[in-house]
């Protein structure tokens, strides 16, 4: 990126960066990312394992929050019942934008278990609000998890602030011919 | 205490209420007790020297087709010794008098059973949904329930 190797440098008197805003504020962003945790079920058991020593979540810089106005990203883990849903709705209008959401486990991504008979539970938060990464696994591991908040990074670090409607175009090219 | 002998003392009581013991060995033994009589049945279960009830263990509903069931379990903390009562009333009047006041933990028991099986108990003080959305339809648990399509614009099913 070019943002941190030029700090030595002896023809620019050190000290010097050079980098585009975007570039800087996108880093700042993704690497000090705080999240309204929302623990409703096993994933909340399996995402404190993932806060506790063994996994450290927080060397992500990420930090719990326990009000949505203080919040980056919304975590749901466990499942989304139909009496849970308006809530979750209201907490994410509250939410200042910029904002992302994080499904994590099967319940919260599509239903889980209960997806044929379950006639309480709402098939999938993303019908209620736009979800940005998805973490499969019923629990998912730990592991798996801190590998959905690496990839939420990278969606960060992909956000435009100028020329919004170029980045993307650029981007979808690059997508495209990856395949 | 045995069941027979605690079916027997019931009995005494209790005549006309209390009508047939179940003791076939494979499960628990039950008592069959008369509806409109089960509040009474009750205090006197918690309230003997001989049988001091005092513990409700599990209060449950049943869909048995045509008619509602509700099964009390009972537990004597000082003696050692349960039984089961179960009573039935049916679906197109399911009324059956509260145990509120015997034990308070049937408060949201009796909650529970009226919202995911549809027994309507008679002298509640706040009989609502417990587990359900208040404003939910119908009662899940029975056995001839459809999943609805649509709740408050978010879709049911899968």
């Amino acid at each position: 990126m070019g943002l941190l190797n030029r700090l030595n440098d002896p023809y620019e008197g050190g000290g010097i960066i050079l980098g585009t805003v975007e570039d800087v504020l996108n880093w700042g962003r993704s690497k000090s990312d705080w999240y309204l945790s929302f623990g409703l079920a096993c994933c909340a058991i399996e995402f404190m394992a993932m806060n506790a020593s063994h996994f450290d979540f927080m060397r992500f810089g990420t930090i719990f929050r326990t009000s949505p106005r203080q919040a980056d990203f919304i975590m749901t883990t466990g499942t989304v019942t139909l009496k849970m849903a308006e809530r979750i709705k209201k907490l994410y209008e509250q939410m200042a934008e910029p904002k992302y959401v994080m499904s994590v486990g099967s319940c919260s991504n599509s239903g889980g278990p209960y997806w044929e008979h379950g006639y309480h539970v709402l098939k999938g938060v993303d019908r209620v609000i736009p979800v940005d990464v998805y973490v499969p696994g019923c629990p998912p591991r730990p592991e798996a998890m801190e590998e959905g908040m690496v990839k939420l990074q990278k969606l960060i670090n992909q956000e435009a602030i100028f020329n919004k409607r170029k980045k993307m175009a650029d981007l979808e090219k690059l997508a495209k011919s990856e395949k | 205490m045995q069941a027979q002998e605690i079916f027997d003392i019931l009995k005494n009581q209790f005549p006309d209420a209390v009508t047939a013991l179940n003791s076939e060995p494979s499960f628990d033994p039950f008592i069959i007790v008369e509806t409109a009589q089960i509040a009474n049945v009750a205090l006197f279960c918690r309230d003997d020297e001989h049988l001091q009830f005092d513990y409700l263990m599990c209060l449950s509903g049943m869909d048995l087709g045509e008619n509602l069931g509700v099964v009390y379990h009972l537990y004597s903390t000082t003696l050692a010794h349960r039984i089961v009562l179960k009573v039935t009333a049916p679906k197109t009047n399911p009324k059956v008098p509260t145990v509120e006041r015997v034990w308070r933990t049937a408060d949201w028991h009796e909650r529970e059973c009226y919202d995911l099986i549809g027994v309507i108990f008679e002298g509640h003080h706040n009989l609502i949904r417990i587990l359900c959305p208040y404003d939910w339809e119908g009662h899940p648990l029975q056995k001839d329930y459809k999943t609805p399509e649509e709740y408050h614009g978010m879709k049911v099913p899968y």
